[in-house]
């Protein structure tokens, strides 16, 4: 092997460039000290290209990686894991460019960074994601050509990696579509690896959604095929809170089963949810499911649950129907459990709901109602940003605060109720959505993320009531920004119209993206087959498919390497092969002429084939006498002069004209 | 040799199907240039796999996307790479005589076809440094490969090695290229000097360039090698119109010296010869005397200048 070229002060940038491309999406994710140390660290090497900064030696470089490591190790009390291995390969990358000096180094840095591009996508794999990757891969690609060719120009590397990636992608595109997709995981993950996605929880204390509701991450999506309901009747169920203990509400250990729990009826709703990963168990759909999906259950309280946790995008229909009256029968201990309050906690809210409960006897409906007119004139305001609440959470919101977000209205409605007698429970969600215009998809936001309260009776089992929709009618009618007042920190507020529509647009967008390419799974592969005409399963013919597909591009770009010469030939040789051919035809008058006529004769310089010609067609001489010079001139003038184009067009257009 | 180093001396020759040597231009025409993976192709196909499996693991469709691209441009390597070295034409050019124990240098011209350049080709010896080269579109350039010239005679240029791992360093094309090529090795002059034959005059003390330059003898039309100072100033100064002329020296013919392989005393063996009458054409050379030399079956007539100079140690050079 040939000894590897250093690395010069070109080839460094363009590494660092590289490696800044392939940090900046990781900085969101991994933790700030890491983004600031290694952005540090690639930034004293910029430098020390232009000036005389020191850089460490091998003993300060060893000194740095042991306290990057020992900090990576404390921040994640662990190195083994999806993010510290990530953060420590970060590490590696921005130590490695410190020291690399020989091309060998180069190589080892772009390694690095292929590999740390694949790192960002556990975390986001949006369109702006991959569109940073592909200026990462470009700049790396760059950087790659010019350590093996320094002489190169940086211009020249750019446009000739550029052309390779073109012509890369091509692979990529059969490759994506063909390449057997198999269902992963292919083992057990780190435990960490799905952290960082939001969405609900098993627990609910005060503040907890208001919190998830100032985020504008999209939980799922929905096409509907049949009419879509209005809106203030679209509630998505999710976890069911039964637990309390004062403070928190938490969902207890309920039995799941593959029956539907309750019978169906009333109006019929079909649609398609596209789910965001969230890493629970839960699915989300319209009250009340009419079906339960095939890898699905449904507990003793309503709500789906998938088999495993929702780590992908998912995609499921559903149908679900409006009519339902659920848990009639209901067991008494399910019951008990809906009744049970701690002791000693919250005795202003017990009081007044034990004096309704004397007041209007065992009527449940009647205390619901006055529970919802105690809100109504009680001067309690909607806001995302209720005071801090102390041990009597409810009491202190019931009759001091009052100001409070969905999950303090609900909360606070199922404890009075229960302390009224009632079986009552909080029920955790999604309420509403947004109409896509673009693409007529509902979108479903973590914005959108809402509490309700279900209460008991005999006659009716399980009823929803909003006791949000009681004091701000717009949350549960139109959306939660049309519900709050002004001056209300929200990024959902649709200041703008133009930028609503600009979101509207990027939504549907980011859909096609979503389904088309990212929740490209085995099923979707295996429809997109069916559709060529390969059937399912059949993993041979898809092979064979995608082998003779590969093969016609092998060929197809082999063709291309090796019949350089075809194309792009020098167009003044044309023109002159041209005459040639032209006066081939014509044998010579004198006698003795050869038979092939007046062809150029390969020794033949353009004077003495013009004199010859001239001789054998005294006709065309003067005009034979100018072609020629014009082809002297431009084939042994100067090569700079402007006038060439101008020269040549003239040389093709006498020689079109002459006739021998 | 190592089971490894036999197998690629297999190769080579195989490669080469006993054209070696082979007449000018060489084309490596497909048929002849080589692709294989560098070892930090292979690093990087293994990385890719590496890439796939975790793609595959935590089901990341743009990992799937990303892996399929760099793949791509693997594939892509090998057709550069390929395209990069392919079509070159490769014609023997000039190969100045050395003398033994220097350096022989090789002449190659590389000649492009194509309309695109082409980078970092690299030419190697066996067992020497390679040398890289870029070949501009529609061009040629000129490389010297070096090696050392250690017998006199016809030294042949060993087939050479072509190859190039541009753009990428994934992947080496490589050809094979023996072009039909010698150098001539002059004896190398030997180190212990003997000193000249004596010129065959008494006052050989003043055996220098005037020697030859006393007895005047005749003009005669001015060439341009001849020496300006033998111009016939005079006579031009004297006819403004007329040719410049040169005076001939009745000297030069009779004072010349001879290099004689018998001359020099009985126990010096052939190689001891030859060295010795290399040095000392290169001291006649040097000191612009006439010489002649005479070996066993050749004899070479008195005459100085470059030419004979360089006859004179072909003769040495090819001696036997």
């Amino acid at each position: 092997m040939a000894k590897p070229a250093t690395l010069g002060r070109q080839q460094h940038l363009w590494l660092l460039a590289a490696a800044s491309a392939v940090l900046a999406p990781l900085t969101v994710d991994l933790p700030k000290g890491l983004a600031l140390g290694t952005s540090l660290i690639l930034l004293w090497r910029a430098a020390s290209l232009w000036r005389p900064v020191p850089v460490p030696g091998h003993g300060l470089l060893t000194l740095l990686a042991l306290g990057g490591a020992v900090a990576i190790a404390a921040h994640y009390r662990t190195l083994f894991g999806r993010d510290p291995g990530v953060a420590l390969l970060l590490l590696l990358l921005a130590l490695k460019l410190m020291e690399a000096k020989s091309g060998r180094d180069g190589h080892a840095a772009v390694l690095i960074s292929y590999f740390l591009m694949l790192c960002q996508f556990p975390y986001a794999q949006s369109i702006a994601s991959a569109v940073m990757t592909l200026m990462a891969v470009v700049l790396t690609t760059t950087a790659l050509v010019l350590i093996n060719h320094p002489r190169r120009s940086a211009p020249g590397a750019l446009r000739l990696s550029a052309q390779m990636l073109a012509q890369a992608s091509l692979f990529m595109l059969l490759l994506f579509m063909l390449f057997p997709r198999i269902p992963g995981p292919l083992w057990g993950l780190p435990a960490d690896a799905y952290a960082g996605l939001t969405g609900l929880s098993e627990t609910m204390t005060p503040g907890s959604i208001s919190q998830l509701s100032r985020s504008d991450a999209i939980a799922f999506r929905v096409e509907f095929s049949t009419k879509q309901p209005a809106q203030d009747t679209l509630y998505w169920r999710g976890p069911v809170l039964t637990g309390f203990d004062g403070r928190t509400w938490t969902a207890g250990r309920v039995p799941a089963g593959s029956t539907l729990p309750y019978a169906t009826a009333g109006t019929v709703s079909d649609y398609t949810v596209t789910l965001e990963p969230h890493d629970k168990l839960w699915l989300f759909a319209l009250e009340f499911p009419g079906a339960i999906p095939s890898d699905g259950l449904m507990t003793a309280d309503y709500q789906l649950l998938a088999k495993a946790p929702v780590r992908t995008r998912l995609r499921y229909a559903m149908r679900s129907y409006s009519g339902v009256i659920a848990g009639r029968d209901e067991s008494p201990e399910r019951l008990r459990q809906a009744r049970q309050l701690p002791a000693g906690t919250n005795p202003r809210g017990r009081l007044l709901a034990q004096a309704w409960r004397a007041e209007l006897g065992g009527d449940g409906p009647a205390i619901v109602r006055r529970m919802l007119d105690y809100y109504r004139n009680g001067h309690f305001s909607y806001t995302l940003d209720p005071p801090l609440l102390g041990a009597n959470s409810m009491d202190e919101f019931l009759f001091d605060s009052r100001r409070g977000f969905c999950e303090h209205f609900a909360a606070s409605f199922v404890f009075m109720m229960r302390a009224a007698g009632l079986p009552a429970r909080v029920v955790t969600g999604y309420q509403g959505g947004e109409i896509n215009p673009v693409d007529k998809t509902l979108t479903v936001r973590q914005s959108d993320a809402h509490a309700w309260a279900e209460v008991w009776s005999k006659d009716l089992g399980w009823r929803r009531v909003d006791p949000t929709a009681a004091i701000a009618p717009t949350r549960v009618e139109r959306s939660l920004a049309a519900a709050l007042p002004e001056g209300e920190p929200l990024l959902a507020r649709p200041a703008f119209l133009w930028l609503r529509e600009i979101r509207f647009r990027w939504d549907a967008l980011a859909n096609a993206w979503n389904r088309g390419v990212l929740g490209y799974n085995p099923q979707r592969q295996r429809d997109f087959l069916a559709g060529l005409g390969i059937a399912d399963q059949d993993w041979q013919r898809q092979v064979s498919a995608l082998a003779v597909l590969g093969g016609l591009l092998l060929s197809a770009f082999a063709a291309w390497a090796l019949l350089e010469r075809g194309r792009n030939r020098d167009p003044l040789q044309d023109a002159w092969s041209r005459l040639s051919r032209k006066l081939a035809g014509r044998s010579t008058v004198r006698p003795g002429g050869q038979g092939s006529g007046l062809a150029r004769r390969p020794w033949e310089g353009p004077h003495d084939y013009a004199q010859r010609i001239s001789a054998a067609l005294p006709n065309i001489a003067g005009e034979i006498s100018i072609i020629a010079e014009l082809y002297e001139t431009m084939r042994y003038g100067p090569k700079t002069t402007i006038a060439r184009t101008r020269m040549l067009q003239e040389l093709n257009a006498r020689i079109g004209r002459l006739s021998p | 040799m190592s089971p490894a180093a036999r197998l690629r001396q297999r190769f080579f020759s195989w490669a080469l199907r006993g054209r070696a040597p082979e007449a000018a231009p060489i084309v490596l025409n497909q048929r002849r240039v080589f692709v294989l993976p560098t070892r930090f192709g292979f690093a990087f196909a293994a990385l890719l796999l590496v890439m796939l499996i975790a793609a595959v693991n935590y089901e990341l469709s743009l990992g799937y996307a990303l892996v399929f691209l760099l793949a791509g441009l693997g594939i892509m390597a090998i057709f550069h790479s390929f395209r990069n070295l392919a079509r070159l034409r490769i014609s023997p050019g000039r190969a100045a005589p050395t003398f033994a124990g220097e350096t022989a240098r090789f002449g190659l011209i590389l000649t492009n076809p194509d309309n695109r350049e082409k980078y970092a080709i690299r030419l190697r010896l066996p067992g020497r440094n390679p040398v890289e080269v870029d070949v501009p579109a529609k061009s040629c350039s000129e490389v010297q490969l070096e090696l050392p010239a250690q017998d006199r005679g016809w030294l042949a240029l060993p087939p050479m090695t072509l190859q190039t791992t541009y753009p990428l360093g994934l992947i080496r094309a490589w050809a094979y290229a023996a072009p039909m090529m010698r150098c001539l090795v002059y004896p190398a002059p030997s180190k212990d000097a003997l000193p000249l034959p004596a010129l065959p005059f008494d006052d050989a003390g003043d055996a220098g360039l005037n020697a030859g330059m006393e007895d005047f003898s005749a003009l005669r039309a001015h060439q341009i090698t001849d020496p300006l100072g033998h111009v016939a100033w005079k006579a031009a100064a004297r006819l403004e119109q007329g040719p410049l002329l040169t005076k001939l020296f009745a000297g030069a013919m009779a004072r010349s010296l001879w290099l004689d392989w018998d001359d020099l005393p009985g126990e010096f063996a052939v190689e001891a010869r030859l060295s010795v009458l290399a040095r000392w054409i290169c001291e006649v050379h040097e000191a612009g005397i006439l010489w002649g030399l005479r070996l066993p079956g050749t004899t070479l007539s008195p005459d100085k200048g470059a030419a004979h100079f360089h006859a004179s140690l072909k003769v040495l050079a090819l001696y036997g």
